[in-house]
């Protein structure tokens, strides 16, 4: 490829939704980021601690969220797609799934919470623990805000607010999604696997 | 100025500027009383001097953003304020309730205040910057609910913008969580943590989206840029501020007897509040140097200009400096926090509210800029005091470096007053650039009174 061409490529792609909300994803990996980082450097210091605690956690719900999360930002993709191509009501269908399977994820980790908190770990069991429920706890959050945004924007896919060629505030939501995604990607592996 | 009723905002501004050199000429006698002990003494103690101090500054923060908000309001809602007769009388009234207050300080032993004034019904006095008497307190709260409800009628029978909407959402926090400042529980613990409430959620909070709004509504009106562009920063500034200064109060609940996960939490979203300061820089530049009109207030520019930089390098840089929890381990409640509280209080706050001060006050005065003469005066003060803000800071990091050092970093760790004894040198160089400050002041201050040409309505380059 001739670098002149490699540039004009580059430059008409397009960031899918707002700059702003590139900004937000960006914050908000940097803070997971320094979470996760003071994570493995906690986990440096008491191994056994921390090898002890995972053990003790439940990594097929882990691995069913891990599934719910992935299949739901597919259908995320796909109404997006969906919306560009004018097919407005495959656009809702999936944006119906994908709530639902954040809504699977929110159930399942919060039994996986309950199981905890009933088996008498908390915030200040330990150090793991108290890794554990933040990092966890704050990206359960996240599912939560991004699921909020999922069913603000499905009535206005409805009522038409997105068009061909106007589908950035659907775009800036569907990046949010998947950077809950993503965060979830690093953080199974890194709580629940890595031993 | 679009409706007459914005003028009220004009004795706000004058008893803003003069608590405010009030509140400097108590700074210099606390600068002298680091160095000799009994300046003053007993006429007024260390103690009470601090008080006043921390509290002027404060009564004056708020006259400004009130002034800025009565100015601002009726002109964003193109209707004229609800009542100006209402904030008249609230003005009077928070005026009097003020300087009664600084009165009882300096008159009378503070417990002998609080006995006074029935602190014993409903105890809230006795904790940092929150010493007013209950009484002032509740008088704080009806004026703050006076206020908000004549902006908020204002609003309602106007239009709805977004800087107007931010700058509620800034004024309702501000009133909310004030009211922690009423609760007072038995146990030190719970009492710490409610009192940053009042303390943090303010200063790293709410008090950030009111400084975003004016500092847009000024941008807007000096650049003539599009209303959405100014917008669009505003939510990203706003949204940065709350995620990371909510959070971010963990930083004070490191040693004060919660549990410890607050270092992780604390150092995590303090480290990012620098953001949005920065972004407020990057805003104020990139806005004024892509300005759509040359407005002929220049010295309006300066003061956004010089907001943003400011507010970054003393909340930003210099809070991040002792904001990790590993850090402030050593750095708690030593002259490094000093530093960082002067400047970034000058620079966020007190900066604010005198850009908002040099844009409207002209306004006021019936011309659309002050003379040259004028504007020159002003730019000294802006520089005197800002220039001495900065030796100020860099003069309290030094002693505070080395109080760190004698105090708790070294082997053979000194006492508190044996370490004071030799900061001495950093105190007096301190003094020195307190003086350069309340020169600033004088001549900022005198500003208001040079007369020459102003830039009328009708010969203003538009």
């Amino acid at each position: 490829m001739q670098p002149d061409k490699a540039i004009t490529t580059h430059a008409s792609r397009q960031l899918p939704g707002d700059l702003a909300m590139w900004l937000f994803i960006g914050a908000e990996l940097t803070a997971f980021a320094l979470l996760f980082m003071v994570y493995a450097s906690s986990r440096a210091l008491h191994p056994e601690v921390f090898a002890q605690g995972q053990s003790q956690l439940n990594s097929q719900i882990g691995l069913l969220n891990t599934m719910a999360l992935l299949s739901s930002s597919y259908f995320v993709v796909n109404a997006v797609a969906s919306v560009k191509a004018a097919r407005r009501h495959w656009a809702i269908g999936h944006l119906l799934v994908a709530i639902g399977f954040g809504l699977a994820y929110v159930v399942l980790k919060s039994i996986e919470y309950y199981q905890s908190f009933s088996a008498g770990y908390g915030l200040t069991t330990n150090v793991f623990y108290q890794y554990y429920f933040l990092l966890t706890g704050f990206h359960y959050l996240h599912v939560i805000l991004g699921l909020i945004l999922l069913t603000w924007v499905t009535p206005k896919v409805a009522a038409n607010d997105y068009t061909v060629g106007n589908t950035s505030g659907l775009e800036s939501v569907a990046s949010y999604w998947h950077m809950v995604d993503v965060l979830w990607l690093v953080l199974f592996p890194l709580v629940y696997l890595l031993h | 100025m679009k409706f007459s009723s914005q003028a009220v905002a004009k004795p706000y501004f004058i008893a803003a500027i003069g608590l405010f050199t009030l509140q400097i000429v108590f700074g210099l006698t606390l600068g002298l009383q680091y160095v000799l002990g009994d300046f003053l003494f007993p006429e007024i103690p260390f103690n009470v001097a601090r008080m006043v101090h921390t509290n002027l500054l404060i009564i004056w923060v708020l006259f400004g953003f009130m002034g800025a908000s009565y100015y601002l309001v009726p002109e964003e809602s193109d209707v004229e304020l609800y009542s100006p007769k209402l904030a008249l009388w609230l003005f009077w009234i928070f005026l009097s309730a003020s300087v009664l207050t600084v009165i009882g300080y300096l008159a009378v032993p503070y417990a002998t205040l609080a006995e006074i004034t029935g602190n014993d019904i409903l105890p809230t006095m006795g904790r940092e910057f929150l010493e007013q008497p209950t009484l002032t307190k509740i008088g704080i709260v009806v004026v703050v609910l006076g206020f908000l409800f004549n902006l908020g009628m204002t609003i309602l029978k106007g239009r709805k913008t977004v800087i107007t909407m931010v700058l509620m959402i800034g004024l309702v926090g501000l009133a909310v969580m004030f009211l922690f400042s009423f609760y007072n529980p038995e146990n030190l613990v719970l009492d710490k943590i409610f009192w940053w409430w009042v303390v943090h959620l303010w200063v790293e909070g709410v008090w950030e989206l009111i400084l975003g709004a004016i500092m847009a509504f000024v941008l807007i009106k000096i650049t003539g840029i599009d209303r959405e562009v100014i917008e669009k920063w505003l939510y990203m500034i706003i949204a940065m501020a709350l995620i990371t200064g909510i959070l971010g109060t963990g930083h004070h609940y490191f040693w004060i007897g919660t549990p410890d996960y607050w270092q992780v939490l604390g150092s995590i979203f303090s480290a990012l509040e620098p953001i949005p300061f920065f972004m407020m820089t990057l805003f104020a530049f990139s806005m004024i140097n892509k300005r759509r009109r040359d407005h002929p207030n220049k010295v309006a520019a300066l003061w956004a200009m010089g907001t943003g930089v400011m507010a970054f390098l003393g909340a930003g840089v210099w809070g991040f400096m002792h904001t990790l929890a590993p850090v402030n381990y050593y750095t708690h409640g030593t002259q490094i926090t000093a530093a960082h509280g002067h400047m970034a209080f000058y620079g966020a706050y007190a900066m604010i509210v005198m850009t908002m001060i040099s844009y409207a006050m002209p306004n006021m005065r019936g011309r659309v800029a002050n003379s040259a003469k004028a504007q020159s005066w002003e730019v000294w003060g802006f520089w005197l005091m800002t220039i001495s803000m900065v030796l100020i800071t860099l003069f309290l990091t030094a002693a505070g470096v080395l109080q760190v050092w004698l105090q708790r970093y070294t082997d053979m760790p000194q006492s508190f007053m044996v370490v004071q004894d030799q900061l001495a040198i950093f105190y007096w160089l301190r003094f020195a650039a307190g003086v350069g400050f309340l020169a600033g002041v004088g001549t900022y201050i005198a500003s208001f009174f040079i007369k020459g040409e102003a830039v009328g309505l009708a010969n203003a380059a538009r």
